[in-house]
């Protein structure tokens, strides 16, 4: 066995972790980038700091350095850490290789790709603890077990036994929590821990990890783009703007006063209770958006869309073996190898409105809007728009009519839905050339005046979308969409993989595009903050069924059903 | 590392200025990054050269036989040396790599277009299309390829053409897989549903958006088939099937020096057989520089 690196008493009145004036330098093809700049942060024994940045900051580079696990193109160029007075930056990588999980321990964004699927969970955990030599073999079994139901894993017996893909997000987190703490390290990195996870289950995890540090005496760093999220679970804030740290507060102090420009706007941008859109740029930008006019009402028009008992079953699968299927394909599948994923919903939207459809992951709200946007045929039920029941043209057939045109859609991710090998021109134009009717010497000037439109520069259309920020691959998505002057806008959380200050500036344009161009949005979404700004009506699902309906104010002012209370509740509250 | 991957894109696209030859400029750059990538593109340039221009500058008929200069070892005047009837073996290697190259390119041309579209369609619709698709390359895959070619080349008739046709035939199953699997995994990504709101046919989505996506790949497969491609065609000439004496070919002299090696006479066998393995071993180092050609996402 091999020594402790860090004896218990070793380092007494130092702070846990010490980091000095680091910056990390990346080899890139265009010569050296400082992706952190002369960082200075002391963690002290048993705090829970929060690093707090949009993309590119330097937040998940800061820490990569401190476990020193940057990829061969970064190194640390200047600056110390030290851990307890360990100087890990001219540690050997043995030591570190003993430092990492014994000592300090990390937890990574996509639960699911920090487990092994082919390893069982109870055997991964067991891994870590003969790694690091913290029990004899003869009782790992037991104590993989008690770390599951450290974690609030039920029935941790029968679990041990399961593979990643049999559980779910927020279950797999808890795993990764588990392997993480399993050798009781001293500090823990959680880098984007709930990103990615439904917002109950943000909740349930946060508090856990929150939980189980304190009553271990553990240091925790929080690495979140979340403002709101850091503030409600870490005493101390770090703020990083393009590789520097720009404002450390106490997390009380930072939404009250916050002393940094750059902290105010990433404040502002913070999607929170009773505010509107407008508030959500940086100050100096306010001025020049007009307040909000309110959704003329237009009762005695047709709504546009009349979604009545909508359902889509899918077969369940893994329930008859596949021998089974190839002897009996005809035989009508009986009903309790059915999955209803959709269990018929009903619901409208008026010209010029936005709905908000809101539901955790696996709700079926992805399903609906596939339905609605005909590229998915329903089972049963139907789908009127505008008076035409488009439920019954087959999907296969919906690309070629007129009607597609009307019905668009804004993805949930910009880099997924922008083909890698079209510059930003040509993916607006697509929907032109396809099915505008415009012809192509006046394709240009048209995809110019849908930019400006969007707010995109007209000299980054020769781009292509890895050459663009997330921001503007956003506005490209968008101009793609309103480019055939749709009735019916489908949002996909067009904002999720955004950062807030984008977010906000995102949102806004959307209301604006709405406002001149008379749209309704079909906005999906999981989260409730940012549906309220956005839309005038909300419809609350789960399990493929609405829980919930009414106007924005009223729902969310005024839950009735207990599950809309519980999303309401699960939304971080920072103090204020 | 997707931060840090972000701060150098970030940088990069600051410093991005589209450029007029920004092709060529991406070129050098792919070559200067990776010095093998380099040296194969050289070697490939040589074995291009030698194809193009190679007939037209030899010293010597690669087809006059001289019987006053039968196995003579490599000299001043025969660099190569000369073979049992005298021809000058220099001359026949370089004329050779012609020929050589032409059933290369032509058989991989053939089964990249054939290979690539069947599987992208395999993996696109799925179904029946990808039954049919995916049974006929598993056939394929459960003969001895070279066997196979050798029946193929038998049964048709000992042509070029027939080389080329068998040279593809075999190859076939290596390109359906893999433009299946890469099809596959981009059928449902978002960028494709995007078409679909656009519009785009079915035929239009598979053609424009996905194939192109999955050229970088495909170019990696197509490098490794060429030098896979001639090896065929020679090891077919070797054992008699296909190119006939007295076309210089490289398969034909290895096999025509085979016998000469025990007494004594190297050379007759072994120039022939390293532009042989030289060119094969361009053709597989070619690949990853070729990926980092056509990849839109290398060129930041």
């Amino acid at each position: 066995m091999l020594k402790r690196v860090i004896s218990p008493d070793e380092g007494k009145g130092l702070p846990l972790l010490d980091v000095k004036n680091l910056t990390v330098e990346f080899h890139t093809r265009r010569g050296i980038v400082r992706a952190v700049e002369h960082v200075n942060v002391t963690i002290e024994k048993g705090e829970t700091v929060g690093i707090v940045g949009e993309s590119g900051s330097g937040k998940s580079v800061t820490s990569y350095a401190v476990m020193r696990i940057l990829d061969r193109a970064g190194h640390i160029a200047d600056g110390s850490v030290s851990f307890s007075g360990f100087d890990l930056r001219a540690a050997s990588e043995n030591d570190m290789r003993e430092m990492r999980g014994r000592e300090m321990s990390m937890i990574f964004q996509s639960p699911r790709l920090a487990l092994n699927p082919i390893r069982k969970i109870g055997k991964q955990i067991e891994d870590v603890l003969l790694q690091h030599a913290q029990v004899d073999s003869d009782v790992v079994n037991e104590k993989a077990v008690e770390m599951l139901e450290l974690v609030r894993i039920a029935r941790p017996r029968e679990r041990y036994h399961a593979y990643p893909f049999e559980l779910s997000g927020g279950m797999c987190q808890r795993v990764v929590i588990a392997l993480a703490l399993a050798c009781k390290p001293q500090l823990l990195i959680a880098d984007e821990p709930t990103t990615g996870l439904d917002v109950t289950t943000q909740k349930a995890v946060m508090d856990l990890v929150v939980e189980l540090t304190r009553e271990r005496g553990m240091s925790t760093i929080l690495i979140t783009h979340d403002l709101g999220l850091a503030a409600t679970y870490c005493s101390r804030i770090v703020v990083m703007e393009k590789g520097k740290i720009v404002e450390t507060a106490e997390s009380e102090v930072i939404f009250r006063k916050p002393a940094h420009a750059y902290t105010r706007k990433l404040m502002r941008a913070t999607p929170r209770p009773g505010i509107s859109l407008p508030d959500l740029l940086p100050e100096n930008q306010t001025a020049k958006t007009k307040p909000l006019a309110p959704t003329p009402k237009m009762r005695n028009q047709m709504p546009l869309l009349v979604v009545d008992n909508l359902v889509k079953e899918y077969p369940r699968q893994g329930r008859s073996g596949s021998l089974g299927k190839l002897f009996s394909r005809n035989r009508p599948v009986p009903e309790s190898e059915i999955f209803r994923a959709v269990d018929g919903i009903s619901f409208s939207i008026a010209r010029g409105e936005s709905v908000g459809l809101v539901g955790e992951s696996g709700c079926g709200k992805s399903t609906t809007s596939m339905m609605v946007m005909r590229l998915i045929d329903k089972s049963a039920g139907s789908i009127v728009f505008d008076g035409e029941d488009i439920g019954e043209i087959p999907a296969s057939r919906f690309a070629s009519l007129a009607l597609r045109k009307r019905i668009q859609m804004v993805f949930q991710d910009p880099t997924d839905s922008l083909n890698p090998r079209l510059t930003a021109a040509r993916a607006i134009a697509d929907p032109l050339l396809r099915l505008g009717g415009v012809p192509r010497n006046k394709l240009r000037a048209h995809c110019e005046g849908l930019a400006r439109q969007v707010g995109l520069p007209v000299e980054l259309l020769d781009r292509f979308p890895h050459q663009l920020s997330g921001g503007q691959k956003a506005r490209v998505g968008i101009a793609r969409a309103i480019a055939l002057k749709p009735d019916l806008i489908i949002l996909d959380e067009p904002t999720a993989a955004l950062d807030v200050s984008v977010q906000a500036v995102v949102l806004n344009l959307l209301q604006d595009l709405k406002d001149s161009l008379g749209m309704s949005y079909l906005f999906v979404s999981h989260d409730l903050n940012v549906v309220r700004l956005l839309c005038d009506r909300v419809i609350v699902m789960r399990s493929g069924k609405i829980v919930e309906e009414g106007s924005t104010a009223h729902v969310l002012v005024k839950p009735q059903a207990d599950y809309t209370r519980e999303l309401l509740a699960a939304i971080p509250h920072p103090p204020l | 590392m997707n931060e840090s991957a972000t701060v150098i894109r970030q940088a990069a696209a600051v410093a991005e200025k589209p450029q007029r030859n920004s092709m060529l400029r991406h070129a050098r750059y792919v070559m200067s990054e990776n010095a093998v990538t380099g040296f194969a593109f050289a070697l490939f340039t040589l074995i291009a050269l030698c194809a193009l221009v190679g007939p037209y500058v030899v010293p010597h008929d690669p087809l006059a036989s001289d019987t006053t200069a039968t196995l003579k070892p490599p000299s001043l005047a025969h660099w190569f040396g000369t073979d049992q009837l005298g021809r000058d073996i220099f001359s026949r290697v370089i004329v050779a790599t012609r020929l050589d190259c032409f059933i290369a390119l032509s058989s991989v041309a053939l089964v990249s277009a054939m290979g690539g579209l069947a599987g992208v369609a395999a993996g696109y619709f799925g179904g029946w299309t990808d039954r049919i698709v995916s049974r006929i390359a598993d056939t394929i895959m459960a003969f001895p390829l070279f066997v196979l070619a050798m029946g193929i080349v038998a049964a048709l008739g000992n042509t070029v053409t027939n080389i080329v046709i068998a040279t593809a035939i075999i190859n076939f199953p290596l390109y359906a897989r893999v433009a299946r699997a890469e099809a596959n995994v981009r059928r449902e990504a978002g960028f494709v549903q995007a078409a679909r709101l656009s519009g785009n046919s079915e035929a239009r989505i598979l053609l424009l958006h996905i194939l192109p996506n999955i050229m970088p790949i495909m170019m990696v497969q197509i490098s490794l088939t060429l030098g896979y491609a001639i090896l065929n065609a020679a090891g077919l000439s070797f054992i008699g099937l296909g190119v006939r004496p007295p076309t210089p070919e490289w398969g034909i002299m290895v096999a025509e020096g085979a016998g000469n090696i025990i007494s004594g006479e190297w050379w007759i066998a072994l120039f022939p057989g390293a532009a042989l393995m030289l060119a094969v071993f361009c053709f597989n180092l070619l690949g990853d520089g070729l990926r980092d050609l056509v990849d839109p996402q290398r060129r930041t």
